[in-house]
């Protein structure tokens, strides 16, 4: 049953995930917290681990979540489940359906989808750094979250306008492991 | 080298190689299948770019998908495709059994209370240069800002709202939209 549900759920992050790597994260946080396989936390660590090893982001976190639930084969099939809607969808386009992607109402659909897609990712992002930077606890504000978030927005912000000498993201996730260690001691 | 096994062992590679996913693979898959080994050529790869974008899924599995059928039909789009998700399937699987007594060790707890700040820090960069790419029309932006208040209300009050139905939703109201200008536009040529 587990093995089935994972399947279900990973194919419909295959199904909707534009926008490439980005594109799959509120969609997979969607999934795995209705279904109650990872919490917040949990899941928020291993998009991490999926930015720092190689491969498509969202073909590690199938990997993940399918094994954290149901072992060896649950990371098949979950894996299987996220990669098969891309590799029809090709097959079908490179092979028969060309002309479907330039089919006006096809067009019209996906003007409408791609817009949405970016504000639900740039929902999800504000969304996750105001979870994490603002924790109250005992109704008093804690400072180390807030200063970690105002640390690192600045140096991966900051950074970013002089574009080649930019921090990259393995980079960033770096030196936040590092700011973790230091805000909170070794 | 049997061409079969050559699919295999390049986007193997490719997938061993290339972190953060998206578009950051593109270059790598360029330079790797358009200039070295000359199987697609750079048109070809303009066009899967394109399809790619239209098209749910990683980019990357897109493109090993393209380039093995076009050099081996179904056999050759199921090699390429198996050997890109393969590294990271090993890697990721063996983490997945270590992670859990990695969160255990307290300064590994404590590094991850500043990952997953940087984690927000990528989301919310990732969707910044979407919207730089994004066309500056009133329509898309109204889409945009639609769909994002919905989805911080969503998160903030925890409704189990799928984000597929946003999108659905989205895809179908364009699809009227678009539905109800054209006959519009086509009695203004009558007259």
């Amino acid at each position: 049953m587990i093995l089935f549900e994972l399947f279900i759920g990973f194919l419909k992050v295959g199904c909707f995930a534009f926008g490439g790597a980005y594109g799959a994260i509120p969609l997979i946080r969607d999934v795995v917290l209705s279904y109650g396989w990872l919490d917040d936390e949990m899941l928020t660590y291993m998009i991490a681990v999926s930015e720092s090893t190689p491969g498509p982001i969202m073909v590690n976190m199938a990997t993940y979540v399918g094994s954290s639930q149901a072992g060896f084969l649950g990371s098949l099939v979950a894996t299987l489940a996220v990669v098969l809607p891309s590799f029809i969808i090709i097959l079908l386009v490179t092979a028969i359906l060309k002309a479907v992607l330039k089919n006006p109402y096809v067009r019209a659909v996906l003007r409408g989808l791609k817009p949405c897609m970016i504000g639900i990712i740039l929902a999800t992002g504000v969304y996750m750094i105001i979870r994490n930077g603002i924790v109250i606890q005992d109704s008093v504000l804690l400072v180390r979250p807030l200063i970690l978030t105002l640390v690192l927005g600045a140096i991966y912000f900051g950074s970013g306008k002089t574009k080649k000498s930019g921090v990259s993201p393995i980079l960033l996730i770096c030196l936040s492991a590092l700011a973790g260690i230091a805000a909170y001691g070794f | 080298m049997n061409l079969l096994l050559n699919l295999f062992l390049t986007f193997a590679k490719i997938g061993l190689f290339t972190f953060g996913g998206g578009y950051a693979m593109i270059p790598l898959i360029e330079k790797i299948c358009v200039e070295k080994k000359q199987w697609i050529t750079q048109d070809e790869m303009m066009n899967i770019t394109v399809i790619a974008e239209s098209t749910p899924g990683p980019i990357a599995i897109n493109c090993a998908t393209f380039v093995g059928f076009k050099k081996k039909k179904f056999l050759g789009a199921l090699i390429a495709t198996v050997g890109m998700v393969l590294p990271s399937f090993c890697i990721i699987f063996a983490i997945s059994k270590l992670l859990d007594h990695f969160l255990e060790i307290t300064w590994i707890a404590h590094a991850f209370q500043g990952i997953k700040i940087a984690v927000g820090i990528l989301i919310l960069d990732a969707a910044i240069k979407m919207l730089q790419k994004m066309q500056k029309k009133p329509m898309p932006k109204v889409f945009m800002l639609c769909a994002f208040a919905a989805m911080l209300l969503i998160n903030i009050f925890s409704v189990r709202i799928s984000s597929i139905i946003l999108m659905l939703t989205a895809g179908l109201i364009s699809l009227i939209l678009f539905m109800v200008k054209k006959p519009a536009v086509k009695g203004g040529d009558g007259k």
